[in-house]
């Protein structure tokens, strides 16, 4: 019944709570009025039984022996007992010990070997209840057990039964109805909240993407955190795409204009070897505008990445070693020389291998091209710390660069970078993106580093 | 002479109590009526205690009602009244459309026994509960229990307004009162017996009073009528827990008899009424009980003196004016069983029969 069931799960939560406390009640209601009136008719049998058994003992103990006969004048008492079930018929029967009737109804039918006790019968054609009480005598003139057998018909404890089943049946009714009242309620209150959250989001300026602030239940509050932890990824994403527009408008402008100005001045230039030097110029200027574009897209590349690829176990050292193969940089400063110094154990981190490959790329590229050989590329693992790593023999930039760069990407967001900067930005946007960061300092042994730090990995590779 | 009447009483107790045991003698109507219009459809038959010279009128009443009826009254004796029920009805079949017995703790036992059927209208819902059971028997009379007296040979001083006075009348020393205070004979008359079992439970005074009975040689004999005669006449002072309504009746005749409600309390019988389970004429059984109960019937029941004058202000004769809590109606509830129970009756009786057997 598929059908059904997507009908019931789009049900509201009200109504579905409803029936099931309406379900609940009702089969509880009949188990309860089963017991209701199994208890009425216990305690309406064992208030009137012992009416019985006062009754019956108090004649009992009314019977004598007068000159060796049992003589009996029958308490009035006993019976007014007994008309407290006022509309009840009342038969008795006081037997001698050979069953033979003394006084009362013979036609209360009474086995010969019963003893003391209650039993159910009939009375002129309509069901009792009797009790049976002796007596026994152990006179000079009279020994022998009397028994006496009193009873009545059933109305009034029918009537009891009944009166104590339907007040609990009220009782009952009353208390499923406040409960379904109240559930109803409940349900309301709880999902009160939700219909605030609709409420806000639908009132939020389109570019709002500030948290949700609001006071709701702690089992509520879950959804608020998602939709902010949500909202706050949107946000991010868009200000870096903000940032990347308007840093990659930046930073083509300039070269942009430099290269016009360029082409305006070979346009003007007579001299031939004026125009080959301009046009060489041109050309140097084309390549540095093409390695510009490409960071940029790759910064563009990190900045996607970071916030929606899903995250992987990695070893570092693989990343190490690939950025060491890739050999760009031989193709560039073939003189330089570059060397790999991996650890023994692998460096787990659990984070994007595309990305991170293209922060060490660049954290590379600036070694090779500002720095001074040798060049070492490695990872370490140090106090649940992973990172993998860039050195130089260089002395790194200058302190107060270092300060600002620090500063700078001490706060943890992807940062607007301007000129050769851009690559640790790069790296910079990566570190965060995986809960790491980009550290750069200078060795007490000399020689620069730049790492990417994250927090280890638990457990295993999946490769 | 007194004692020969006693004797003769106690053998004809003696003679209808073995014709009980042995349940042989015929049982016998002591008057038949009929009353309505002969060419009648339906007929009623009504078995009553009471006298068909009191009861006739709101017989009548009834028919004046509902022409077309005719209504077969029988008068019986409460004894045989309730032999013949009992009997009738454990045979199934029950002939009587109307009971009424002054016998109410027989009338009870009847119902106890499954004979009688069931009714309710807004007239049997107005009785109090004390004279109804089981929406099957209905107390439709209201009839005290008094002490009659002789207004010429009891002096004023002497007239005993509660049984404490009776009691020290009798006290005395060579009393004139010695053997000329009558009272039912209750192994013989079913009515003497309930006042005397009622008595008995009201209140301690009568065992006090049946000593004294029994030192001054009192008289139990038989019949409201003849007591009530006796004491006209001078041969009895004195008579003890007669029916109100027959001494109201008689006192209208023949003023030489006095009335008092014993100020200590008074017995009030209500005369039952039950209609068998296996009535022909059911429906109209119960339309002639909520007559009874409706105003005109109780105005009827009025005018009978069967429901009683003297309970209600003090201009019946000169019997004082009650206070209601000294009035203790003989209420229809399973606890009058006990009378009716062979053991009890005989020692109830034993302890009777022994005060004045002392004499």
């Amino acid at each position: 019944m598929p059908e059904s069931w997507r009908g019931l799960e789009q049900s509201s939560l009200t109504m579905r709570i409803t029936i099931s406390i309406a379900l609940l009640l009702t089969l509880g209601g009949i188990v309860l009025s089963i017991a209701a009136f199994a208890y009425g008719r216990e305690a309406a049998r064992s208030a009137y039984d012992r009416l019985l058994l006062g009754s019956a003992n108090h004649i009992a103990s009314a019977l004598t022996i007068r000159d060796g006969q049992p003589v009996l004048e029958l308490p009035v008492s006993a019976f007014e007992l007994l008309a407290l079930a006022p509309d009840d018929r009342i038969g008795y029967r006081i037997m001698n010990a050979d069953g033979t009737t003394l006084t009362g109804y013979d036609e209360i039918e009474v086995s010969a070997d019963r003893g003391d006790g209650f039993f159910d019968g009939t009375f002129f054609g309509a069901p009792a209840r009797y009790v049976i009480v002796s007596r026994r005598f152990a006179e000079r003139t009279f020994k022998g057990t009397l028994q006496v057998v009193i009873g009545h018909t059933l109305q009034a404890r029918q009537a009891l039964a009944y009166d104590i089943t339907s007040k609990a049946l009220y009782v009952l009714a009353a208390s499923g109805l406040a409960m379904v009242l109240l559930s109803v309620l409940v349900v309301r209150s709880v999902l009160r909240p939700l219909r605030r959250m609709a409420d806000g989001l639908q009132a939020r300026d389109p570019h709002d993407l500030t948290p949700l602030q609001m006071t709701v239940p702690s089992e509520t509050a879950v959804m608020i955190k998602a939709l902010n932890g949500f909202m706050a990824r949107l946000d991010r994403q868009m200000n870096s795409m903000r940032h990347l527009i308007s840093d990659t408008a930046h930073q083509l402008r300039t070269p942009v204009a430099a290269l016009k100005a360029q082409a305006e001045l070979l346009a003007d230039e007579t001299d031939p070897a004026q125009r080959e030097r301009i046009a060489k110029r041109i050309k140097d200027r084309s390549a540095g505008l093409g390695r510009l574009l490409e960071q940029l897209l790759s910064q563009a590349l990190v900045i996607h990445r970071g916030d929606s690829a899903k995250r992987e176990h990695l070893d570092l050292r693989d990343i190490a070693l690939d950025v060491f193969e890739e050999g760009d940089h031989r193709l560039l400063y073939p003189d330089m020389e570059i060397s790999l110094n991996l650890a023994d154990t692998a460096i787990p981190v659990r984070a994007d291998e595309a990305s991170i490959r293209e922060a060490m790329k660049n954290l590379l590229g600036n070694a090779v091209k500002y720095g001074s050989a040798p060049v070492e590329i490695g990872t370490s693992i140090e106090g649940g710390l992973a990172s993998v790593w860039v050195r130089d023999a260089g002395p790194g930039p200058d302190p107060d660069t270092l300060n600002s760069l620090g500063e700078r990407f001490s706060v943890k967001s992807p940062t607007r970078q301007t000129g050769s900067g851009l690559g640790l930005a790069i790296a910079h946007s990566v570190a965060i993106a995986f809960d790491g960061e980009l550290r750069l300092q200078a060795l007490d042994e000399g020689g620069f580093q730049a790492s990417l730090v994250f927090p280890q990995a638990q457990g295993e590779l999946s490769s | 002479m007194k004692s020969a009447h006693v004797f003769i009483c106690h053998l004809l107790l003696v003679i209808i109590a073995n014709g009980i045991l042995l349940q042989s003698p015929a049982l016998a109507q002591e008057r038949v009526e009929t009353m309505g219009p002969d060419t009648a459809t339906e007929t009623v038959l009504i078995r009553s205690t009471t006298d068909i010279s009191v009861f006739g009128a709101v017989v009548e009443a009834f028919l004046a009602t509902r022409p077309g009826l005719r209504i077969r009254y029988e008068q019986w004796g409460s004894n045989d009244l309730y032999k013949l029920s009992r009997d009738e009805c454990r045979n199934g079949n029950q002939a009587a459309d109307v009971i009424i017995s002054s016998g109410v703790h027989q009338m009870v036992k009847l119902v106890n026994e499954a004979c009688a059927a069931s009714h309710v209208s807004p007239g049997t819902s107005q009785l109090p509960e004390a004279l109804r059971w089981r929406n099957e028997l209905w107390g439709i009379t209201r009839e005290p229990a008094v002490i009659v007296y002789n207004r010429e040979q009891v002096p004023e001083n002497e007239i005993p307004r509660t049984r404490f006075d009776l009691l020290d009348l009798l006290r005395q020393d060579n009393t004139s009162y010695a053997g000329r205070v009558a009272t039912y004979d209750i192994e013989q008359s079913g009515l003497g017996y309930l006042f005397a079992f009622a008595d008995a439970r009201e209140a301690t005074t009568f065992g006090a009073l049946q000593e004294s009975f029994g030192r001054t040689r009192a008289i139990s004999t038989c019949c409201s009528a003849d007591i009530i005669d006796s004491v006209a006449n001078g041969r009895y002072l004195i008579a003890y827990n007669v029916l109100g309504s027959y001494a109201q009746d008689f006192q209208l005749r023949d003023n030489r008899i006095g009335i008092i409600l014993p100020s200590d309390y008074t017995l009030v019988l209500s005369r039952a009424l039950m209609i068998p389970l296996k009535a022909q004429n059911h429906d109209t059984a119960t339309r002639f009980l909520d007559f009874l109960l409706s105003s005109e019937g109780r105005l009827a029941l009025h005018r009978a003196l069967l429901i009683s004058p003297l309970l209600e202000t003090e201009d019946g004769s000169e019997g004082e004016s009650l206070y209601v809590s000294s009035l203790r109606p003989i209420g229809l509830s399973p606890a009058l069983l006990a009378a009716l129970d062979r053991l009890t009756r005989e020692t109830f009786l034993r302890r009777w029969r022994d005060t004045f057997e002392e004499q």
